[in-house]
């Protein structure tokens, strides 16, 4: 059974190729997978009626206990038998029906197959999720083939309404399914839980969810509508789908259960109130159609509300006239919906109103369309005949089994007054399509097609009716006279169909006879013929009385106004939700976690009996300063301050480590703090010096309300965590592991390059993520930009350089006092360089002086010294950074290689590296930066991360787990015994990766603003500001590295236009 | 197993921090939200040291006992949380100057698409009007009665 499937998929997809290189015929060879179906069920007709049961079991997702069980039992034969049998025959009817140079057959040739494919897999699968997947399958795909014209709207919206109606069914079914599932003994096996059905209210639940997802399926009251509005498909589609296929899921599975739980009450009454009301509404509609698809449509929802009632109804012998009736129906719908297509081709229309002498001219089409009516009205001796028949000797007989004596009574009146509409629409029908016919020209019709095309508007000349192929008449044909073969066999077909009727457990056996004796089930088929006849004969008083009835609300309508208020309702949800304001979205988060933990807390727990004030004495006076200073921080409204005052606290964190007995931690507070620091200032350099105001008290203490509350939730959480601890620590072992295995004695440092090296992976991975990103927002266009070397722009002797220039003429003239300012031009006056003034008025000149001039009086100090304006340089800062740097390169190689077994390691030496570098930028420029570093931080990145994981990948070519450490001990000369551990350079990824972070933040923050400052305050203004002899055109500023914001007109404010 | 009773003086650093720090996270300016980001940091990580236990010696072999050590596991985790707040403040400093170049401030405002779905939503306005909407037009079924097929060989 499995390989059917297979044969299904690989058709599937190979349709699109199949139509492309054979075009329309290629649905002949797709046709080979359902018919395969077909055949394989044939194989094992014998057997199966003998209780035969062929499975087949693959296991596939074990853990959930879902595995590719197939069963064939009688129903599945059945169900397989048609689906494959109309399956061929649909596709052999596509090779003629589509024009060869329709749209989009590709792909409607491979969704069919696959729908087929679908369908064979939900009537054969034995797991119970398994076959909900199927059924989930065949909605999707029935929604790509309603939507096939998906450039026309009817369709679109018709497959949309279907798909949503269906999934709405198929999420209750699968909420059924799950508590089957969980409360049966045997799992998800579907054979299991009929063999041994579970009970119970939850149980009883499920049922009702498997209903509403059959009744969404099959198109029973109340989700009938979308049956009809399908019809936008193709019509092989509605013949396929709409007749033998999809809508006899819905069936399959009240089949499939009733026998388990047709006793249950709640059963009963959903499957009789919805069958019969089904059965009654859809013949009602039938008869007011004038479109020949939509009277088989109506038709088919008033079927299927038959089939439903029968298989549903929990008799025997009900049982078995509803099998009887789901193969004469698929039989007869499918040759009627087929016959449809075929007229619809031959004359370009389905109005019945427009149609005449079609039978005569295709008298072959006609016999198919005649024969196949006679048999959905019941009309002896076909299929329709001995299966109606069948259903009204039971319900005659039986009644309703779960049930007072009424309902049978009221049951078998639906069923007759259905079949009385039945034999009318029937009989309405094949007149409408082949009689010949006086036209009465008054009748209103639209005068344009769907397409907008105008249409001829009289009646259609027989003369243009064409000859159908072969191809198109024989499907049509087989279908219609397979009704009158099968009838001539029916105790065949009871002996075929029995045992799952058998297995209802309920009433007698029911027979299947083409003559079963005068009785009251003869009488009423009698009556119901002859009064269905008068029905049609007075079809124009019938139809002046459908007029004359106000119209109920047509479900359509209510469909579309509850998804109107299920869009308002989710505009308004979003409305609520999605405020669009952070502090909203990050308030909301805060709430849950003092409502949800805190309320755990509060109501779970209970204070510890034991606390320590301190662990030690020492630890009060950083807790005093953390404490007050992150109060001021908070009600600081000038930036710098809060920021400065912010580091008070981090230091302070930084003590605590300390005395906590983490000197790692301490190291590295302390060095990542003062980076944060520098960083900072750099960036808040260009921003407001103060915080705008908000005068909203009520939103503060709003704020306030929710930061107390989460701060008590966090004081209670350190409480109550410590003491919650019931197992050994992870950690216990750490001591003996880290030398053992990872070779080192800092613990800490073992555990971030082995015991927990995967964590320090995601780590750098998100350290290089980060600076990616802080690249990318100050470079914009390129992620790198150029390396600021100092030998390009001293040498190029055309332009001058003067980083910082730009901010201290806007410093000096604007917030520094007077006095000031005339220090820094002395001091430039005996540094034997230009005056501020001269930068201004002739920059080219002073540049030219300070070269010939420096290098005299001067030592180089610095590469890049040069570059600086000469107001922002400071000889004893670059005497001492040059004399500190190599140290502290030093000390960071050191911390590298000393952090296996002491305070260190490769994250504390990265950043000491940084800092180094931070003070190379801060004494020499942008240019001094790119001098002590040569290098794109991306390399540093790449290579640092390509080190870490290479060493990770090694250990696993070495034979070890991925990054394993190997110990390599050996002996050198001079050095005596060498102990080397793997995990060493692993620490120097992180290392690297490190520094690659500080750079991609000192070349961003740093360099590049500096750049863009210097960009944006050209000469001219710098001139202005001079003239004006030092005016106060500027905004007071009392921050010295502040400029007054130029706002949007900054160079890269547009985007893209970066230089 | 070490002492696990809490430690009341870092207890109150926590809450300090976190009140404080929660308190400027809420606010608008991306500055403030980062020093805020920054304390509600600094507090998590003593959290993480009071859950590791009592305070003892540093985690080095042959320089502490082994029974005298503090838990060298949260100080793994707490390390890897330094750095990565480090690369996070870059990253809002980053957005914060991205944010002033491109409207002169570093506040966050609201979101203009969301805003305008909330006043939509307060008028019960339909996103679009079409023929849909209107309850007398056409039922579907009328509709899909109107199309036909691309037949092979009808007079269409």
């Amino acid at each position: 059974m499995l390989l059917l499937l297979v044969a299904h998929a690989v058709l599937a997809l190979a349709a699109p190729a199949l139509v492309s290189w054979m075009g329309r015929r290629a649905f002949l060879v797709m046709a080979i997978a359902p018919a395969s179906a077909a055949i394989y069920a044939l194989s094992w007709t014998g057997r199966v009626m003998n209780g035969e049961h062929p499975t087949q079991v693959v296991e596939w997702i074990p853990t959930i206990g879902l595995s590719l069980s197939f069963r064939m039992d009688t129903l599945t034969w059945l169900m397989l038998l048609l689906v494959g049998g109309v399956g061929a025959l649909v596709l052999v009817y596509c090779s003629a029906y589509f024009a060869a140079s329709a749209s989009g057959l590709r792909k409607f040739g491979g969704v069919l197959t696959a729908f087929a494919g679908a369908m064979v897999g939900l009537v054969t699968a034995d797991d119970m999720l398994l076959m909900f997947m199927f059924w989930e399958l065949t909605t999707v795909f029935s929604y790509l083939l309603i939507g096939h014209y998906h450039e026309r709207k009817a369709s679109r919206r018709a497959a949309m309404q279907a798909i949503i109606v269906t999934t709405a069914g198929g999420l209750a079914m699968l909420v059924g399914v799950v508590i089957l599932g969980q409360t049966s003994t045997t799992g998800y096996s579907l054979s299991g839980l009929l063999a041994n059905p579970p009970e119970g209210t939850a149980v009883t639940a499920a049922v009702v969810c498997l209903l509403v997802g059959a009744a969404s399926k099959a198109a029973l009251i109340p989700t009938h509508f979308w049956l009809p509005a399908a019809m936008a498909a193709p019509t092989p589609v509605s013949a396929y789908l709409h007749a033998a296929a999809m809508v006899k899921a819905g069936v399959y599975l009240v089949a499939r259960f009733a026998p388990a739980y047709s006793h249950l009450s709640v059963w009963v009454t959903i499957v009789v109130a919805a069958g019969c009301g089904t059965l009654l509404l859809g013949g009602y509609r039938a008869l007011r159609q004038n479109d020949l698809k939509l009277i088989l449509a109506y038709g088919t929802v008033s079927q299927l509300g038959l089939i439903v009632l029968l298989v549903g109804l929990g008799s025997q012998a009900a049982a078995l006239a509803g099998l009887a009736m789901i193969g004469a129906h698929a039989m007869f719908k499918a040759a009627l919906f087929l016959t449809v297509g075929i007229v619809d081709a031959a004359t370009g229309t389905r109005d019945l109103r427009r149609l005449t002498g079609v039978g005569r001219a295709m008298p072959l089409t006609a016999v198919a369309g005649v024969l196949a009516t006679a048999s959905m009205i019941g009309f002896p001796p076909l299929a329709g005949y001995v299966a109606k028949e069948a259903a009204l000797e039971a319900l005659v007989h039986d009644g309703v089994p779960v049930g007072p004596s009424w309902l049978g009574t009221l049951v078998v009146a639906a069923v007759a007054v259905g079949s009385l509409l039945t034999v009318a629409y029937g009989l309405r029908f094949v007149w409408g399509a082949f009689a010949t016919k006086k036209l009465p020209p008054a009748i209103p019709i639209a005068p344009y097609t769907a397409e907008g095309h105008v249409v001829e508007t009289t009646m259609i000349d027989p003369a243009h009716i064409k000859r159908q192929s072969p191809l198109l008449i024989g499907p049509a044909l087989t279908l219609a006279v397979l009704g009158l073969v099968t009838a001539a066999a029916p105790s065949l077909g009871e002996k075929l169909l029995a045992p799952h009727a058998a297995s209802y457990g309920v009433g007698e056996p029911g027979h299947l006879t083409l003559w079963g004796g005068v009785g009251p089930a003869l009488l009423l088929t009698v009556a119901i013929l002859g009064l269905g006849g008068v029905l049609f004969w007075q079809r124009r008083t019938v139809e002046r009385f459908q007029a004359s009835l106000p119209h109920p609300v047509e479900a359509d309508r209510v469909y579309r106004r509850s998804m109107r208020l299920l869009d308002d309702f989710a505009a308004d949800v979003t409305a609520v939700t999605q405020r669009g304001s952070l502090p909203f979205y990050l308030g909301a988060i805060l709430i849950v976690l003092v409502i949800g933990p805190g309320g755990v807390l509060l109501a779970q727990t209970s204070l510890p009996e034991k606390v320590r004030l301190w662990d030690n004495a020492a630890q009060v006076a950083p807790v005093i300063i953390i404490v007050v200073a992150s109060i001021l921080a908070a009600r600081s409204r000038r930036r710098l301050k809060a920021v400065l005052i912010m580091g008070f606290a981090g230091y302070s964190v930084a003590f605590l480590f300390l005395l906590h007995g983490a000197p790692d931690l301490a190291l590295t507070q302390v060095l990542v703090e003062t980076v944060t620091l520098v960083v900072m200032v750099l960036v808040l350099r260009r921003l407001p010096p103060y915080f705008s105001d908000r005068p909203l008290a009520m939103s503060r203490w709003v704020r306030l309300g929710i930061a107390v509350a989460v701060g008590i939730v966090v004081m209670g959480l350190a409480l109550i965590i410590p003491g919650a601890r019931m197992h050994e620590a992870v950690s216990a072992n750490f001591p003996e592991e880290a030398y053992k295995f990872g070779g080192g004695k800092n613990i800490v440092n073992v555990t971030l390059v082995d015991i927990r090296a995967w964590d320090t992976m995601g780590e750098i991975s998100v350290l290089l993520v980060a600076a990616t990103g802080v690249a990318s927002l100050v470079f914009l266009s390129r992620r790198g930009g150029e390396i600021f070397r100092a030998q390009n722009v001293i040498d190029d002797t055309s332009k001058t350089y003067r980083v910082w220039a730009a901010q201290t003429e806007a410093d000096a003239p604007a917030g520094v006092p007077a006095f000031y300012k005339e220090r820094f031009t002395a001091r430039a006056a005996t540094a034997g360089l230009s005056t501020a003034a001269e930068i201004s008025a002739a920059a080219v000149a002073a540049a030219s002086a300070e070269k010939q001039a420096a290098p005299q009086r001067q030592r180089v100090w610095l590469p890049a010294g040069k570059t600086l304006a000469p107001l922002r340089r400071s000889v004893i800062f670059e005497v001492v950074t040059r004399l500190l740097f190599h140290s502290m390169i030093i000390f960071a190689v050191f911390l590298l290689f000393s952090g296996h077994n002491a305070p260190g390691g490769g994250f504390a030496a990265g950043i000491v590296v940084g800092i180094a570098l931070i003070v190379r930028y801060l004494a020499g420029g942008r240019y001094e930066l790119g001098e002590a570093l040569p290098v794109q931080p991306g390399v540093l990145l790449g290579t640092g991360l390509f080190l870490s994981a290479g060493v990770g990948l090694g250990a696993l070519i070495l034979g070890g787990e991925v990054l394993q450490s190997v110990i390599v001990q050996f002996d050198l000369p001079a050095f005596g015994q060498v102990k080397l551990v793997t995990s060493l350079f692993f620490d120097l990824g992180v290392f690297l990766v490190v520094i690659g972070l500080i750079l991609d933040i000192l070349r961003s923050l740093g360099a590049e603003i500096d750049r863009q400052i210097d960009i944006a305050l050209p000469e001219s203004s710098l001139f202005a500001a001079v003239t004006k002899g030092g005016g106060t055109t500027a905004p007071a500023t009392a921050m010295p590295t502040s400029t007054t914001p130029a706002a949007p007109t900054t160079p890269g404010a547009g985007e893209g236009s970066q230089p | 197993m070490i002492d696990m009773s809490p430690n009341i003086v870092l207890v109150v650093a926590i809450g300090a921090l976190f009140i404080t720090g929660v308190y400027l996270l809420l606010e608008r300016s991306l500055t403030r939200v980062l020093i805020g980001f920054i304390l509600i940091g600094n507090g998590a990580n003593l959290l993480f040291l009071v859950a590791g236990g009592r305070a003892g010696g540093p985690p080095i072999i042959g320089q502490t006992p082994v029974e005298d050590m503090s838990d060298p596991l949260p100080q793994a985790m707490v390390l890897t949380a330094i750095v990565i707040t480090l690369a996070l403040t870059a990253f809002i400093l980053a957005m914060a100057y991205r944010s002033w170049q491109l409207h002169g401030h570093d506040e966050v405002q609201d979101d203009l698409e969301d805003r305008r779905i909330v006043r939509l939503a307060a008028k019960n306005a339909p996103t679009y009007n079409d023929t849909d909407s209107i309850e007398d037009s056409e039922t579907i079924d009328e509709q899909a009665a109107e199309a036909r097929d691309e037949t092979g060989n009808g007079v269409a």
